[in-house]
C-alpha cells in the first residue's frame, strides 16, 4: 500500500507479524512449569531440568517500518499484553509478503 | 448510605454482592454496567468477583479497560472506599489501584472452600470497627489467588501497614497448612497506601446470612457503613 502525504514524499507502509512470547519472571513460582515437569518426568524424560510455561501471542500488525511495528508491539505489552509485577516478554518481528 | 456493584461482562459475583447490602445490610445500592462513566450517585463502591472477560489474557487485564475504570479511579483517588472482591481484586491490581498481581494456585486446583482469615489491619474503611486479631469465617472460589510481591513491595506492604487480611485456622493462628493458595506470607487481602481501597480473595459478601452458611462476612460491609456515615458527620 502507498500513500502520498502533502510533502509528496511516499511513506509505505507494510503488514508485519508480531511473536510476543510472555512468561513469569524467573523469580516467580511457576507451578504450571513444575507440574509439566513432573509429567515428563513420569513419562521417563529424566533429562528434563526445568520447564517454564508461558504465552505466545500471534499479532499482524501494519506499520511504516519493521522498527516502528517492534516498538508499538512493545507499548502494548507494557500496557495490556503482559504485567510487568510477575511477567517478562520478548518480541519477534518479521515482514510479511506485500499483498 | 448508598453501595455501587459494579458489573462487567463475566461477573458473576454481582447478584450476591446487590443481595448482601440489600438484604444482609439493608442499605440501598445500585448495579453500575461497565459501560457507565459515573459513579457519583454512590458512596462506597463493590467490584465483585466473577470471570470477568472470561479471563482471557489475564484475570482483570481486559476490565481495567472497561469506560468504568475512569470514573472508578478518580473515586479511589478522591478517598472513596473500593472493595474489590475476588476477581474485583485481581481488576484493582492490574487497575495499579492495589499493589501486587494474584497467579494461579499453588495447587493448580480450583479451590471452593469456607476458609478463615485474620484481621490485620482496622485502618481501611471495611475493617474499621473490627479489631485486628479477629478471625472471620468465608468463602473462597478461585483458581489464581496467589498473591505475589516483588521483595520491595512486600517490604512497603508492611510498613505501610497495607496487609488487611491472612489465611489462619479459626484461632487466628497462620500455618501453610491454611494457606489456600500459597500466597505470599499468607496473605488474603491488602489495601492502597491510603487503606480506602480494599482488595481480599475471600467473599465477604457470600457471607451475609446464617441461613447461607455463614454471616460474617456482613462485619466487612457493616464497617463500610459505618465509615462513610462517619465521614460524611466529620
Amino acid at each position: 500500500m502507498s500513500v502520498v502525504t502533502n510533502t509528496g514524499e511516499p511513506t509505505l507502509s507494510h503488514s508485519y507479524l508480531a511473536e510476543v512470547f510472555i512468561s513469569l519472571k524467573p523469580v516467580v513460582n511457576d507451578p504450571e512449569g513444575l507440574a509439566i515437569r513432573a509429567g515428563l518426568h513420569s513419562l521417563g524424560y529424566d533429562g528434563v531440568e526445568s520447564v517454564r510455561a508461558g504465552k505466545y501471542l500471534r499479532l499482524t500488525v501494519t506499520a511504516d517500518t519493521k522498527a516502528d511495528a517492534e516498538a508499538e508491539v512493545a507499548r502494548m505489552c507494557d500496557q495490556l499484553l503482559a504485567n510487568p509485577v510477575m511477567e517478562t516478554y520478548r518480541v519477534t518481528v518479521t515482514a510479511l509478503a506485500d499483498h | 448510605m448508598r453501595f455501587g456493584v459494579v458489573i462487567f461482562p463475566g461477573s458473576n459475583g454481582d447478584h450476591d454482592a446487590l443481595s448482601a447490602v440489600e438484604l444482609g445490610l439493608g442499605d440501598e445500592v445500585v448495579p453500575i454496567w461497565h459501560k457507565e462513566r459515573s459513579v457519583d450517585h454512590v458512596d462506597a463502591l463493590l467490584i465483585p468477583g466473577g470471570f470477568s472477560y472470561g479471563d482471557y489474557l489475564r484475570a482483570g487485564a481486559i476490565a481495567r479497560f472497561s469506560p468504568i475504570m475512569d470514573a472508578v479511579t478518580e473515586f479511589a483517588n478522591a478517598g472513596g472506599p473500593v472493595l474489590g472482591i475476588c476477581n474485583g481484586f485481581q481488576i484493582l491490581t492490574e487497575a495499579h489501584l492495589l499493589p501486587g498481581a494474584l497467579l494461579r494456585n499453588g495447587s493448580l486446583h480450583f479451590v471452593c472452600t469456607w476458609v478463615y482469615v485474620r484481621v490485620e489491619s482496622d485502618r481501611t474503611p471495611f475493617t474499621a470497627d473490627i479489631d485486628p486479631g479477629s478471625v472471620l469465617r468465608l468463602p473462597i472460589a478461585h483458581g489464581q489467588g496467589r498473591y505475589f510481591v516483588t521483595p520491595e513491595q512486600y517490604d512497603d506492604l508492611v510498613t505501610n501497614d497495607q496487609i488487611v487480611f491472612r489465611y489462619s485456622d479459626a484461632r487466628g493462628e497462620v500455618h501453610d497448612d491454611h494457606n489456600p493458595n500459597a500466597s505470599i506470607d499468607h496473605i488474603a487481602g491488602v489495601s492502597n497506601v491510603r487503606g480506602n481501597v480494599v482488595g481480599l480473595m475471600p467473599h465477604p459478601e457470600r457471607a451475609y446470612d446464617l441461613g447461607i452458611g455463614g454471616d460474617d462476612g456482613l462485619r466487612v460491609l457493616r464497617a463500610a457503613r459505618q465509615a462513610v456515615i462517619q465521614a460524611v458527620r466529620a
